[in-house]
């Protein structure tokens, strides 16, 4: 079939990976220091572990699976925070799936609702406002978490929630905002960082033009890439160029989806909505100024925050868990203490371990799991 | 849940709401065109066009070809299938 063949034509791949070996050939730096290239969304590194890209790759390039995934980096006391909304009197408490296992400094979403809570999975803030609309007897409050591809989702049910009147729904705002994000990466003093995948999907609604700070203060060339294999491999391909030419700029390798100026309808929505908070806690990253957004006091009566009381508290991570280490690329998944034995899909103590959009939860499905095991023993 | 899936518009279901039906992998369902939608445009326009869908929203257009390419292959490794579940299962 057409573009289905080509998309997974291994002559193609092969093709790919040669035209990277020839690169890497011409970037003599990368044999003293492997060239470190970031991937900063969890679909990319779902792909990139489902796909095997790495093994393909010449050892001369290090992917380094970076902060991508919204439910990775929630600190716990958040989950916390989720658990005590959930368990107030008359709430239904509602969520993404992948929100459900996160462990919490006492218990997941899950086992809360194991234990009488409330909680249902839905696959849409707008399915939690149908849900408020058939229950206008209890407070429906939905998680509202992700970067800026579920944000506009989230402000567009606000807005609609708004236009019906409903009185009865409220958000949980726990959304997180891309650009700030990637510049304390950069300025994390551990990073050694050469380019970077640019987010297919965020930049579908923010478009291309706010990562210009990356080649234009930083000197790091940005591909926007897609998901196939080919999307990511003809990226690495781009960065490596702009690499060899020391001539870092951003560009789009996502063409089918991306444009320029992003989604003029979605970013209206989340400037109507919301407005960047001063600072944001997260998992092992710490706390980044303005990388996340609250509710405008102009729709305060849809703010969980400001409609409940919420406990709000610090909760450190477990001491064995090295999220942070992982989620920097510091470590790789598989080097941190409890991989694959303390900490594994079924029973995960870090959230890496809980989204399939997690490093360690991909590493753990695709990755060489034997020979890390066997290495250990 | 950042997983995008791409779709295309069958119907719309209700205009004032922007909400249209749109096929994913042989599974329906209602989707807000909002952000689609072109200025001034009716979303009745919007039918037929392929769009990538993201947590009951459509995103952005994709050109007909590349969409069955990528879902194609997404079927395929059976990653559309967490997707369904979750939207077949959503409020139970």
């Amino acid at each position: 079939m057409k573009f289905v063949d080509e998309f997974r034509d291994p002559e193609r791949a092969r093709r790919l990976v040669a035209a990277i070996e020839g690169l890497v050939a011409d970037i003599p730096t990368c044999r003293e220091r492997p060239l470190s290239i970031m991937e900063v969304c969890g679909g990319h590194t779902h792909a990139i572990f489902k796909f095997g890209i790495e093994g393909m790759l010449p050892e001369e390039i290090e992917l380094v699976h970076g902060p991508g995934c919204p439910v990775c980096v929630l600190p716990m006391g958040r989950v916390d925070d989720c658990v005590a909304l959930a368990e107030t009197p008359g709430v239904i408490f509602t969520t993404f799936g992948d929100a459900m296992r996160v462990p919490g400094s006492r218990k997941s979403l899950l086992q809360a609702k194991a234990e009488g809570a409330d909680v249902r999975m839905v696959y849409s803030p707008l399915d939690a406002l149908a849900i408020a609309r058939r229950h206008p007897d209890r407070e429906v409050v939905f998680f509202g978490l992700g970067f800026e591809t579920t944000m506009p989702a989230t402000a567009l049910t606000i807005l609609q929630a708004e236009r019906e009147g409903i009185r009865n729904f409220s958000v949980f705002c726990n959304h997180i905002t891309i650009i700030p994000t990637i510049k304390a990466i950069l300025d994390s003093p551990d990073m050694q960082l050469d380019g970077f995948l640019g987010p297919g999907h965020v930049s579908a609604v923010i478009g291309t033009r706010p990562y210009r700070f990356i080649p234009e203060v930083y000197g790091r060339p940005v591909v926007i890439a897609g998901f196939e294999p080919l999307d990511i491999l003809h990226a690495l391909w781009r960065v490596l160029v702009q690499i060899r030419e020391g001539r870092p700029r951003v560009e789009n390798q996502y063409h089918r989806v991306v444009r320029e100026e992003g989604n003029r309808a979605a970013l209206a929505a989340i400037e109507r909505v919301f407005e960047l908070r001063e600072f944001f806690e997260w998992r092992g990253l710490g706390s980044i100024d303005h990388s996340g957004v609250r509710i405008r006091d102009a729709y305060a009566r849809f703010d969980a925050e400001r409609r409940f009381s919420i406990p709000a508290l610090k909760i450190a991570d477990p001491r064995s868990c090295q999220c942070g280490e992982v989620l920097k690329g510091v470590l790789k998944p598989w080097q941190c203490k409890v991989f694959g034995t303390a900490c594994t899909p079924e029973t995960p103590l870090g959230a890496l371990m809980v989204s399939s959009e997690g490093a360690c939860a991909a590493w753990y499905q695709y990755g060489d799991l034997d020979r890390v095991m066997e290495a250990r023993a | 849940m950042c997983l995008g899936i791409p779709g295309r518009v069958v119907a719309i279901t209700d205009a004032e709401r922007r909400l249209g039906l749109v096929e994913i992998a042989g599974t329906r369902r209602e989707v807000s065109l909002a952000c689609v939608v072109e200025p001034d445009r009716a979303p009745e326009t919007c039918v037929g066009a392929w769009v990538l869908v993201h947590v009951g929203f459509a995103l952005a257009r994709i050109g007909e070809e590349e969409a069955r390419a990528t879902l194609a292959v997404l079927e395929e490794l059976g990653e559309v299938q967490e997707e369904l579940a979750a939207m077949r299962a959503s409020g139970s």
